[in-house]
């Protein structure tokens, strides 16, 4: 697939120290899938094209390279510069099939109707599946989610907008499909928060 | 960032990536630990890598650590309980030069402890990462050679032929006689190998305030326990499971409920039980406490305990 980049730009924006920028994401987000609820800082190490965020962006880089393909929401499809820098900067392949994905970055989640379009794995190997990266503007003023499930002390809570519609009860056919499943990554300004598949949302005041 | 062996007679030999794996390796590894973390218990098959010393010595653990330790860590590494063997002596010199980490003996120290065969006495605590070196992940294995099978049976939750082995366990012996390697279930789903620690550790793994994170490096698999999650020991409701129990206390530092490895003193038959938990006893033995071999005299209570070790 020949294709030239519309601008420049794309090579720019990419990690200045990647060892250490992608040791440090990886770390926040390890964190924040062994505790889902929980908020853990993502430094701003990344300038990538809008709508990708900064932290959307680090994550990213922090996991794909050629052997993930990444699917992308329409918003972010709309100019080539998003794909254009994804795949300068981790070598990852494009898909247009959510099946295919290995990772999925969403910019627009309000407008993501089905969660169950991505790979799913399989009954025996539940870990092909896609690890979905929703770019949220908060993690805290949404509505409330309450959750329970490996890696918290009891029940969280976790306030991430937007989320995809009608969410509680597709996490709730998410979670049922276990060990299958997707696993979210929420990449807000500045902070990152997930929801494994493992978690269970007990109440959601929406 | 990229370290620099100064002491190295040939620099261009000597020049390795942060913590010695290269990055496509470490994202390759992170993403098997973030499905293993979201999948507690299953085993997340991955391409392990050569590492610079043999299978056996960890490799599996050793790339876990690698893949996710940064520069302000402080890593602990202990084998069968002890921070002073040649493995776990190696391996903390290998990152202390690689990645030029801090290393500790103290266990409330510690960011990340990589451990063969034992879980520390003292409590973990949240922030914690436990990596554990593992020879072989698939519990399943010893009853069922075939990886296409054992994979089936997690898939289908066939967890019967487990049950059976530990069954005729106590139709032989009267109770179950696996000590080690003893398998749980985590989150009431998989079957799980805690890798060989002794079944006393087993209630250790069950709702830790630690993220345990398990390594196969020949066997080429990762998996997981999150924090706060249920890790129950198989048994029977006739054959409830049991820690072992030790009739004295640790002959040093006198702990009672703790791990404890025989020691032969002598050719005529004198043996005393101690701490396995190095770090553990002479903590012990700094505040105080004095086992029936010591006395009143400190006889290794000298050690310093604690002390972190210079990055070499
Ligand atoms: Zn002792």
């Amino acid at each position: 697939m020949a294709h030239t980049p519309a601008s420049t730009t794309i090579y720019e924006g990419g990690f200045v120290d990647p060892v250490g920028a992608s040791q440090t994401g990886f770390r926040a987000l390890m964190d924040a899938m062994a505790r889902p609820g929980s908020i853990h800082v993502l430094p701003d190490v990344t300038a990538p094209p809008a709508p990708l965020t900064a932290s959307a962006a680090a994550l990213i880089a922090t996991l794909a390279d050629a052997d993930t393909p990444v699917w992308l929401d329409p918003a972010l499809t709309k100019t080539v510069a998003v794909r254009d820098w994804i795949v300068f900067h981790t070598g990852a392949p494009i898909t247009a099939h959510q099946s295919e994905a290995a990772f999925a970055v969403v910019a627009a989640p309000e407008k993501l109707s089905a969660l169950n379009g991505f790979a799913l794995g399989t009954q025996e190997f539940p870990d092909r599946s896609t690890s979905v990266i929703l770019q949220v503007a908060t993690l805290t003023e949404g509505v409330a989610l309450m959750l329970e499930g490996p890696g918290i002390n009891g029940r969280a809570s976790l306030a991430p907008d937007p989320l995809p519609q009608h969410f509680a009860a597709q996490w709730m056919a998410n979670r049922q499909a276990f060990p299958r499943g997707i696993d979210l990554i929420l990449a807000a300004p500045g902070a990152v928060a997930a929801l494994p598949r493992s978690t269970r949302l007990t109440r959601s005041e929406a | 960032m990229t370290a620099q062996a100064t002491d190295a007679p040939q620099q261009a030999l000597a020049s390795y990536n942060f913590a010695y794996l290269d990055e496509q390796t470490k994202r390759m590894i992170r993403r098997a630990i973030l499905k293993g973390i979201a999948i507690p218990g299953y085993q997340v098959p991955f391409a392990s890598r050569e590492m610079p010393m043999p299978y056996g010595w960890g490799t599996g653990g050793v790339q876990v650590t690698a893949a996710i330790i940064g520069p302000d860590d402080v890593l602990k590494v202990i084998d069968q309980g002890a921070d002073d063997t040649t493995n776990a002596v190696s391996i903390r010199a290998f990152f202390a030069k690689t990645a030029g980490v801090a290393t500790t003996t103290a266990t409330p120290d510690a960011t990340i402890i990589q451990t063969r065969h034992r879980i520390p006495e003292t409590p973990l605590k949240a922030g914690q990462v436990l990596v554990y070196q593992v020879p072989i992940p698939e519990p399943l294995r010893f009853l069922e050679p075939r990886e296409t099978e054992t994979r089936k049976m997690h898939a289908l939750e066939e967890y019967g032929l487990m049950h059976v082995k530990l069954y005729e366990d106590i139709a032989r012996n009267g109770r179950i006689a696996t000590t080690y390697a003893y398998p749980v279930k985590v989150e009431g789903r998989y079957v799980m190998d805690p890798s060989p620690t002794p079944k006393f550790d087993n209630p250790k793994m069950h709702q830790s305030e630690a993220l345990q994170l398990f390594g196969a490096g020949r066997e080429k698999r990762i998996y997981a326990i999150p924090p706060h999650t249920d890790v129950v020991s198989l048994d029977f409701e006739d054959h409830p499971f049991e820690i072992q129990h030790f009739e004295e206390p640790c002959a040093l530092c006198g702990a009672e409920q703790v791990y404890l490895d025989e020691v032969v003193l002598d050719d005529k038959g004198g043996r005393m039980f101690v701490c396995s938990d190095t770090h553990h006893c002479e903590s012990r033995r700094a505040e105080g406490h004095r086992g029936a071999l010591l006395g009143d005299e400190p006889v290794f209570g000298t050690t310093p305990v604690g002390d972190k070790e210079p990055a070499i």
